[in-house]
């Protein structure tokens, strides 16, 4: 996650105003909108801000562009209740304006959950760990436990990934601080849900790779597509395993 | 009978597909209607990926039109990917509509808009996955009316073995004018089934009903003679004209898709026509006479858009947008009322000449600075007079000196290759033309960094133009051209380095000149191409020549005609060609005549345009009962409320 610059360079062209306040965005990505990709969404974003008339800082120079940061954002197909971003504004604004005029201007699916004014330190610090439901319909809770078993079993669990570069093997076990298995008692078929929490490591593991990692130590096999919502992100709390409130610090300092 | 959504079944399977959302819909602006309410129903689809369908103005335009009736409801449908259609296939998931995921076959009717040829065979994906029968004649009652639409529609005979019918022109008025025959139609409890309904859209004149025309061939393969088989239909189909573009200022809710498109702005269409009289140039052709949109009219369009959408750029359309009678009063004013916002404008298509860059540099004012491409067509003045592209070299280098003086380091250009009359030096002076300007744009600039692009396509003689009698050059030719130019431009140690050259292989163009002016006997070819795998013929990676090729001498192997046919002969006066019942409005005589002027062995002969000289009879505003509409008012933008 890139700092928004609070000084525009009075030397580029187009010299825009300077940023006077900074608002710490949680958004949801929701149902079907899900499928938007980071891209999708950035561009969707940005036309909401427009919309709303936020008054939003630009970048100087010859293609200005809004003054918006995002952090950590979830793969595409992924729900998401906590999605994080910042933007710069020219002119001080009340959070909750802010809150109910951009999530009036985004397509529903796409909403904003809290907005709060950045006090100061980088929001990126305390994006530790994500707190992940992953719903497996058709997947008997028995059968999910006894592989989540066999996961937490070993030390390290290889999986391969496509990157940039071409396929690498890295271990999906070590950011996994917490995997439970439960059955989801308002589906109506076999549905096991996993809960899990995962610290955010580089490369960060993703549910993908923690199902991936299950198939090969637990032998989990699922029966239809699985999907993932991030429920929080946050400070870690490595010992009890939770995820806490990133934007606290920010709603209670002075 | 309620139509339940696909979404629940589709929805497990997007995560396996290549750019889900593309799927979803869910855009902003969009409309969902309560299917049991409507009592017309149409689904609209645009032929080609959503990517590059979702931005089109003529499904929007519809799509908005159709839905403000209360008894009407549409939505719309895009060509899917391979991946979708093979997940879609292997899980008998038809073709549904973005808006509420409904199967296309439910729907009364199904409007499709050719933009280019090159969709057919996306079109037939469509109809194929939505589990209708292929061919028009095997439908049944329960399968929508398929109507095409768009520029292609102007010679609909290569499919018309797949369509119900096509209609010319703009569609603004005729889809409501159809949707009241249906309603009446299906109120009286569908008597006659689907011929009677076709029948009834037939006898308006305004529909076009393949199916109840005959077409019968001469011995060597030509068209003998096409002949209504049916009492009450008329022998020729009229095409449809908007007038007072004010009246109907759309999209007025502009969709907004959450997928990245290839048009990431808000458009207003400034007018609509062209009479600039370029004799390559369908769209101009058919699409006369021109109508002006107010510069009250774009200022309100343009504001209600950005308010809408949130987009950060407005594209001002049309087919010569620098001809608005206004154009000056509209980039000034919009220049003024947008300082500082960071919204930036644009001028799609504009001619060549200095006035231009007056325009880009208001254009600029907020900063963005986007290309400048202008579009000279020919390389040398003789052939620039042949195709009525009435700029002289010494207009182009005023034109570009002044780009570049202005700051511009990069200049566009756009040139067709394989004209009426064309020789290879004709070509090799494009090659003279950028050299020339690179080193006019060194002299005034006083830099070295100055580059410019030139783009070149092969030319397909289009049906309803004064060159749809030409030869189309064969594509080894048109190959061997390129090749010698770019040869020749590269080896130049002084300017090569600074000028672009882009072109793509003449193959293609080969086979959009059989689609744009086949016959019926050319559906065999396409739904050949098809069967074999044929998808998304306008992308470059998924075109295959050879297969084209191979599919049409074994489709047309039992007919006196062939690809060459089609393509690099030239036509008689005396032929009966394939559209020669579709009334564009235009005079086959004058269109005749200016092709005899064109090809004049002592010069071509050069048309005015009529905005600004005496009728010279192409005959669309006689036959079409239609008017020049234009200005200047002599008004100014309305002062906007205080948001």
């Amino acid at each position: 996650m890139t700092t928004l610059q609070g000084t525009p360079n009075p030397e580029a062209p187009n010299p825009q105003l300077p940023i006077v306040q900074k608002l710490r965005i949680r958004y949801a990505k929701r149902g079907r909108l899900r499928f938007t990709s980071h891209r999708d969404f950035a561009r969707a974003f940005e036309r909401a801000v427009r919309r709303a008339g936020i008054p939003i800082a630009f970048s100087s120079g010859f293609t200005p562009h809004p003054k918006i940061s995002y952090a950590n954002a979830s793969p595409t197909g992924a729900a998401s209740e906590a999605e994080y971003l910042e933007i710069g504004m020219t002119r001080a604004c009340d959070a909750d304006e802010v809150r109910g005029l951009l999530d009036s201007a985004l397509p529903p699916g796409l909403d904003i959950v809290d907005v709060v004014v950045a006090k100061p330190g980088a929001l990126a610090d305390r994006l530790q760990g994500s707190a992940w439901q992953i719903a497996l319909p058709g997947v008997a809770v028995d059968h999910a436990r006894s592989a989540v078993d066999g996961f937490l079993a070993a030390d390290e669990v290889l999986i391969e990934r496509m990157m940039k570069r071409g396929l690498r093997t890295l271990d999906c076990r070590a950011a996994v601080l917490r995997l439970v298995a439960r059955s989801d008692d308002a589906s109506a078929g076999p549905c096991a849900i996993l809960d899990v929490v995962v610290r955010h490591d580089t490369p960060s593991i993703r549910p993908d790779d923690v199902l991936a990692g299950l198939r090969s130590s637990g032998g989990l096999e699922l029966e239809q597509t699985p999907i993932a919502t991030r429920l929080a992100q946050g400070p870690l709390d490595t010992d009890e395993g939770t995820v806490g409130d990133p934007l606290a610090f920010d709603r209670d300092a002075p | 009978m309620p139509v339940e959504s696909l979404f629940p079944r589709l929805e497990p399977l997007l995560p396996s597909v290549g750019k889900p959302i593309q799927y979803v819909g869910g855009e902003l602006n969009a409309t969902n209607k309560d299917w049991d309410a409507a009592e017309v129903r149409w689904a609209l689809m645009y032929p080609d990926a959503y990517e590059v369908g979702l931005p089109n103005q003529g499904v929007q335009i519809l799509y908005e039109v159709l839905n403000e009736r209360d008894w009407i409801l549409a939505e719309r449908t895009y060509a899917v990917f391979a991946d979708m259609e093979k997940v879609m296939r292997d899980n008998d998931i038809p073709q549904f509509t973005v808006d509420a995921h409904r199967p296309v076959r439910a729907f009364d009717l199904m409007g499709i808009s050719f933009s280019t040829e090159l969709g057919y065979t996306n079109f037939l994906t469509a109809i194929d996955l939505a589990g209708m029968p292929l061919h028009a004649v095997d439908r049944g009652d329960d399968d929508p009316i398929v109507i095409a639409g768009g520029h292609s529609a102007f010679n609909p005979e290569p499919i018309a073995d797949f369509i119900d019918a096509a209609v010319l022109g703009d569609g603004e008025e005729i889809v409501l004018a159809i949707s009241a025959v249906v309603r009446e139609w299906k109120a009286e409890g569908r008597p006659g089934g689907r011929d009677e309904v076709l029948l009834r859209l037939a006898k308006s004149g305004g529909v076009y009903v393949p199916k109840f025309y005959d077409v019968t061939y001469l011995p060597d393969g030509r068209i003998q003679r096409v002949v209504p088989n049916r009492p009450g239909v008329p022998w020729r189909i009229a095409k449809h004209t908007l007038m007072d573009l004010d009246a109907w200022p759309y999209p007025k809710n502009p969709l907004v898709p959450l997928a990245e498109t290839v048009h990431e702005r808000f458009s207003v269409e400034i007018f609509r026509g062209c009479t600039r009289g370029c004799r390559f140039c369908q769209a101009g052709m058919i699409t006369r006479p021109v109508r002006e949109r107010s510069i009250e009219g774009i200022g309100a369009m343009v504001q209600n858009g950005l308010d809408k959408t949130g987009f950060e750029e407005v594209g001002l359309l049309s087919l010569s947008s620098a001809d608005h009678t206004e154009i000056g009063e509209v980039a000034k004013q919009l220049g003024d009322r947008y300082e500082g916002s960071n919204t930036s404008l644009s001028l799609p298509s504009t001619r060549v000449d200095a006035f231009n860059i007056t325009l880009a540099n208001e254009f600029s004012r907020n900063g963005r600075r986007s290309g400048l491409t202008f579009a000279p067509e020919g390389g040398s003045d003789r052939l620039r007079k042949v195709i009525n592209k009435m700029v002289s070299e010494d207009d182009i280098i005023a034109t570009v000196a002044a780009a570049y003086s202005h700051g511009w380091r990069q200049v566009k250009l756009y040139f067709m290759c394989g004209l009426p009359t064309e020789t290879d030096d004709d070509v090799m002076q494009i090659g003279e033309l950028a050299k020339r300007i690179i080193q006019t744009g060194r002299e005034v600039s006083g830099r070295h960094d100055i580059r410019c692009t030139v783009s070149i396509g092969g030319f397909v003689p289009k049906p309803h133009t004064p060159f749809q009698w030409a030869s189309q050059l064969d594509h080894e030719t048109t190959d061997a051209r390129l090749q010698k130019l770019r040869d020749a431009v590269r080896a130049d140690k002084k300017y090569g380095k600074a000028i672009g050259f882009r072109y793509h292989d003449g193959k293609p163009g080969t086979i959009e000149g059989l689609l744009s002016r086949g016959d019926r006997r050319v559906g065999r070819v396409i739904e050949a191409v098809w069967r074999d795998g044929g998808r998304f013929d306008g992308w470059s990676e998924h075109f295959s020549y050879d297969r084209w090729a191979g599919k049409a001498e074994e489709a047309l192997a039992d007919e006196p005609v062939d690809l060459d046919w089609y393509t690099v002969r030239e036509r008689e006066y005396a032929e009966v060609l394939p559209w020669d019942h579709l009334d564009a409005g235009l005079d086959r005589d004058w269109l005749w005549e200016d092709w005899q002027d064109a090809i004049d062995p002592d010069g071509a002969l050069e048309v005015e345009d009529c905005r600004w000289t005496p009728c010279f009879d192409c005959g669309v505003c006689p036959q079409m009962d239609t008017e020049i509409q234009i200005g200047p008012t002599g008004k100014n933008l309305l002062p906007l409320t205080v948001v």
